[in-house]
């Protein structure tokens, strides 16, 4: 008996209501040949116990909390304040279903749309679902709006190689029986600009990413230009974060902005959970997939919300539905709301920019230690590639073992025409003194 | 302004409006201190520097207020008891969610070397070993970031089965009308074609219109087991049996697990695939909307083509070293499904579930979860209509309707509820009962909290004879009253700031 609170009394009294003499008897519609088999899992073990064994098991870990990391590659390390972490753990929160029954569940509805509201502020974009799963389910249900947008009459979809691998590995995934066919980052090495002459009339998105997935940045209005005349749509995956200073991707034009929410605040956990943001422009709102809340009144006129148009959902077109997803990740967009909330407007502009200047600091050390060089004709956000005297394998090892420091991403895994590249990230939790002991454990790692 | 519900069984203290965070800004307000860049300073990128930031302006204690009193505005499991039919609202231990917060587990980050993260990959390891057994499949994916996605995963596995084989002309996946509106929006998703089956009149899957179905171009079939009128398919063998004879592979969702966790195993029933919600049958909260989490697991016609990574013991270690766990991608995988290692901290969670109940806990939990729901059937038979009067699993359907009372609908009870500190049951699914409502208690709930909750549907059956008004104007006592549902989805108001210049 763990969380179960029937006495034996209460069990012999509800049997007796329902007339059956066991409890098993009320499972003599499982085949008898099949039911109740023995399975071949543990004892029950205490609290205490079960807690000693979990944090046994996270200890065996290294994690950012003990180590300084310099490792993003989609997923960062920030500072969240502990207030977002207490108000997520209220019970209201944290224990309510989705907000079907909208007298029930005004409080997670007006959440969903202040984050709502909040993501269409950050992007630049007026309309926002209540979430996706991550950023990379995000992008795939992207390339499902803008085919069906186009009434799956244009099949392809150019992708930039500089968005996630990972991402562009589950659109792979998600479209592979819709006849979906997904171009552009056959070569690694193609910049933006390569891209273009693969636009053409069967061309349904144009996706890029800003940040790249090598921190990289430039000015994507030319781009969505180009992808405006030739009749599609321009998909912009983005870091919320790097908009606390970064011109939206609403400004360039963009009809879709995407991206994982995670560093709003959300702990890396290991890769999930996470938050997967969608927004679009007010015209495609139809088209998109995912939950919704809206504003409206209840029968006294009193504002309220509620979910909406729900007649684009599983639940109610069934197989008509371009999308299966029912749940969103409420309580991660929650997280994301209280963080955007207790940041506000100066405090994700001064993280912003604090991730930006100690990123080119640290990028100018390293690029000044023998051996090691970063371009520095690129315009980057707070990651940076930085070539490597040998392998990233080798100077991962030796700065973990030896400093115990996380070193960056490495960038040959994926692409590799970048072996010997280490993608290094720099946030406002890597102090100055940080960087200077990665940049001095570089320098005598190369001697 | 606060309320208190008198006639509540529960005391609830509803706060009952609240201004948007928006509105209580004031230029200047900061929530949290964020450091200086202490470095010398580097030019902004020109061009690229965005000149206005719309975010609200506010103090911590307005953001800790203004967030408190939202959640004073839901109801939820911690304050209210929660039938809602095929959604398990089961207690969530707090043990798991300490558990998922320790530093190693929330600190690590998804691409580090495996060697610095053996703990979460032994996690991972032991869960996929727990669900296989739990489920009788040979292998699991922890991947899949809810039910859908997990059914989607499956799917899309079983399609990639068939053309592996050279098999290319399946194209039907048939589904009951009693299913989950995910199972066809599913099949769509992966390009195939939805064939919808019947139910018999005991709420079996029509085996007559199933042996009609079946052929050279079916897929397979999707099949929910307790099926979502909360009844055990009483053919589930003859099921799976039409199925695989005719070339095809057994779907299941599930679910409805919290009936069938140490009482069968869908593997020995002839499942080939079928995804686990851990937040219905594991304990994982629901968090108002997700996250959730759906691993998949398959028998071994399908664990090729599981998507990649998996976690595997990658040496097997000896008397002084452990195992080494790492990543391994199958060798025909359909590919990766979500980004990172799937939604790693309700596999802490569910974790931390599984060790603390052990498997004489997890059955008995499915036991109590099925004698509840027994327990108020039995207590509700006679005032309310049931479609299929049987012995039920861990839920049940009633008809929220009666002849004697035309203008009473489901959904007046359900919003009757509410003003008892209840929340409502399941409405208006599965589509196949008239007036649906799906009750599943859940075997966290006491006999005490079942004689109350069965008191207050006796009480409001009577009211819907005797005094209709008071179910028909229902809800009374909460933050808002019935909403304009029309309005919104006609008016469209989804963000509260001023639509951008360039958007205009």
């Amino acid at each position: 008996m763990s969380y179960v609170p029937h006495t034996d009394s209460d069990r012999e009294a509800m049997l007796k209501t329902i007339g059956v003499k066991s409890v098993a008897e009320l499972f003599s519609d499982v085949p008898a040949k099949h039911r109740f088999p023995e399975l071949d899992l543990p004892e029950p073990l205490s609290e205490p116990e079960t807690w000693r064994e979990l944090h046994d098991l996270a200890e065996a870990n290294a994690d950012a909390s003990h180590y300084i990391s310099f490792l993003g590659a989609g997923a960062y390390l920030h500072f969240s304040p502990p207030l977002i972490g207490q108000l997520l753990l209220r019970g209201e929160f944290l224990t309510a279903y989705t907000p079907y029954q909208p007298e029930a569940s005004q409080g997670t509805l007006q959440v969903i749309y202040e984050y709502q509201s909040m993501i269409c502020a950050l992007t630049g974009m007026d309309v926002a679902n209540a979430s996706h799963y991550d950023g990379a389910t995000s992008l795939a249900e992207a390339l499902i709006m803008a085919f069906n947008h186009f009434k799956q009459k244009r099949t392809k979809v150019i992708v930039s190689p500089a968005v996630h691998p990972h991402y562009r590995a589950v659109a792979r995934t998600y479209t592979q029986g819709m006849g979906i066919n997904i171009v552009g980052d056959d070569h690694l090495d193609r910049s933006l600009k390569d891209l273009l002459p693969l636009l053409d009339s069967n061309t349904s998105l144009f996706v890029a990413q800003y940040p790249d997935f090598f921190g990289n940045i430039e000015d994507l209005k030319a781009i969505a230009h180009k992808v405006h005349e030739a009749g599609a749509l321009f998909c912009v995956v983005t870091n919320p974060i790097s908009l606390g200073m970064l011109t939206p991707p609403g400004a360039f034009g963009a009809d879709i902005v995407i991206g994982e929410g995670q560093p709003l605040g959300i702990p890396l956990s290991y890769g999930g959970p996470y938050l997967g943001f969608f927004a679009t422009k007010k015209e495609y709102v139809r088209k998109m997939a995912g939950r919704l809340v809206g504003e409206t009144v209840d029968a006294n006129g009193k504002k309220g919300y509620v979910l909406t148009l729900a007649t684009r959902e599983q639940h109610i077109r069934r197989e008509k539905a371009t999308s299966n997803i029912c749940t969103n990740q409420g309580l991660m967009a929650a997280c994301a709301t209280i963080y955007l909330a207790t940041l506000g407007k100066n405090g994700l502009r001064r993280v912003a920019e604090v991730c930006y200047q100690r990123a080119h600091y640290a990028a100018d050390q390293i690029d000044q230690i023998k051996g090691y060089s970063v371009n520095r004709s690129q315009t980057f956000f707070h990651e940076f590639v930085v070539k490597c005297p040998r392998s990233v394998e080798e100077i991962n090892a030796k700065l973990f073992d030896d400093y115990g420091i996380i070193g960056g991403y490495d960038l040959g895994k994926e692409y590799p025409h970048l072996k010997d590249h280490i993608l290094i990230c720099v946030t406002e939790m890597n102090s100055r003194e940080d960087i200077e002991e990665l940049v001095n454990a570089l320098e005598e790692i190369n001697k | 302004m606060a309320f208190v519900i008198r006639h509540s069984i529960f005391v609830i203290v509803f706060i009952m409006t609240e201004p948007l965070i928006y509105e209580l800004s004031a230029a200047g307000r900061v929530g949290v201190l964020m450091p200086n860049p202490d470095v010398s300073a580097t030019e902004l990128p020109k061009g690229l520097v965005r000149e206005t930031l719309d975010l609200p302006e506010v103090s911590q204690l307005d953001v800790m207020r203004h967030f408190t009193h939202l959640s004073n505005m839901n109801f939820s499991i911690d304050a209210n008891f929660y039938p809602l039919g095929s959604c398990t609202m089961k207690y969530n231990p707090r043990l798991n969610e300490e558990t998922a917060r320790f530093a190693g587990f929330a600190f690590s980050h998804p691409l580090q070397h495996e060697s610095t993260v053996q703990g979460n990959l032994a996690l991972m390891y032991q869960l996929q070993e727990w669900l296989k057994e739990i489920g009788g499949f040979a292998a699991v994916t922890l991947q899949p970031a809810a039910g859908a996605h997990g059914e989607f995963t499956g799917v899309l596995m079983m399609r990639a089965y068939h053309l592996d084989r050279g098999d290319t002309a399946r194209k039907k996946v048939l589904i009951p009308n009693s299913a989950h509106g995910t199972n066809p929006a599913t099949t769509s998703m992966a390009g195939l074609d939805v064939v919808e089956l019947s139910s018999d009149d005991r709420g079996n899957v029509d085996l007559e219109a199933l042996r009609k179905a079946c052929g050279p171009d079916v897929v397979g079939i999707m099949i929910t087991n307790p099926n979502t009128l909360g009844l055990f398919e009483e053919h589930i063998e003859e099921v799976t049996k039409l199925v695989h004879d005719c070339g095809g592979l057994v779907y299941g969702d599930g679910a409805n697990m919290n009936a069938m966790v140490g009482v069968a195993r869908p593997g020995d029933l002839g499942f080939d695939v079928m995804h686990y919600n851990l937040h219905k049958t594991f304990s994982t909260p629901h968090g108002g909307g997700g996250p959730g989490s759906g691993p998949v697991g398959v028998s071994d016609k399908l664990k090729d083509f599981l998507p990649a990574p998996l976690v595997d013991i990658v040496d097997e270690g000896d008397d002084d070293e452990p195992p080494l766990y790492g990543f391994v991608t199958p060798k025909k995988s359909i590919g990766r499904m979500k980004s990172f290692n799937g939604q790693f901290g309700m596999h802490v969670r569910a974790y931390t579930y599984i060790r603390v109940h052990g498997g004489s806990g997890l059955r008995e939990n499915s036991e109590m979860a099925v004698l509840n729901a027994n327990y108020l059937l039995a207590k509700l038979r006679g005032a309310y209509h049931l479609a299929y009067d049987r012995v039920c699993k861990h839920e049940f359907v009633l008809e929220g309707h009666w002849s004697d009372a035309p203008e009473v609908h489901a959904l007046d009870i359900s919003k009757r509820l509410l003003d008892f500190g209840i929340h409502p049951p399941t409405n208006y699914f599965p589509l196949i009962v008239k007036e649906a409502l799906m009750i599943e208690p859940t075997e966290t709930e006491s006999k005490e909290m079942l004689d109350r909750f069965a008191d207050v549907m006796l009480t409001i059956a009577k009211e819907a004879h005797e005094s209709p008004e008071v179910l028909k104007t229902a809800p009374h006592n909460t933050p808002v009253a019935r909403m304009d549902e029309v309005r919104a989805a006609k008016e469209l108001v989804l963000c509260c700031r001023p639509t951008p210049e360039w958007a205009e």
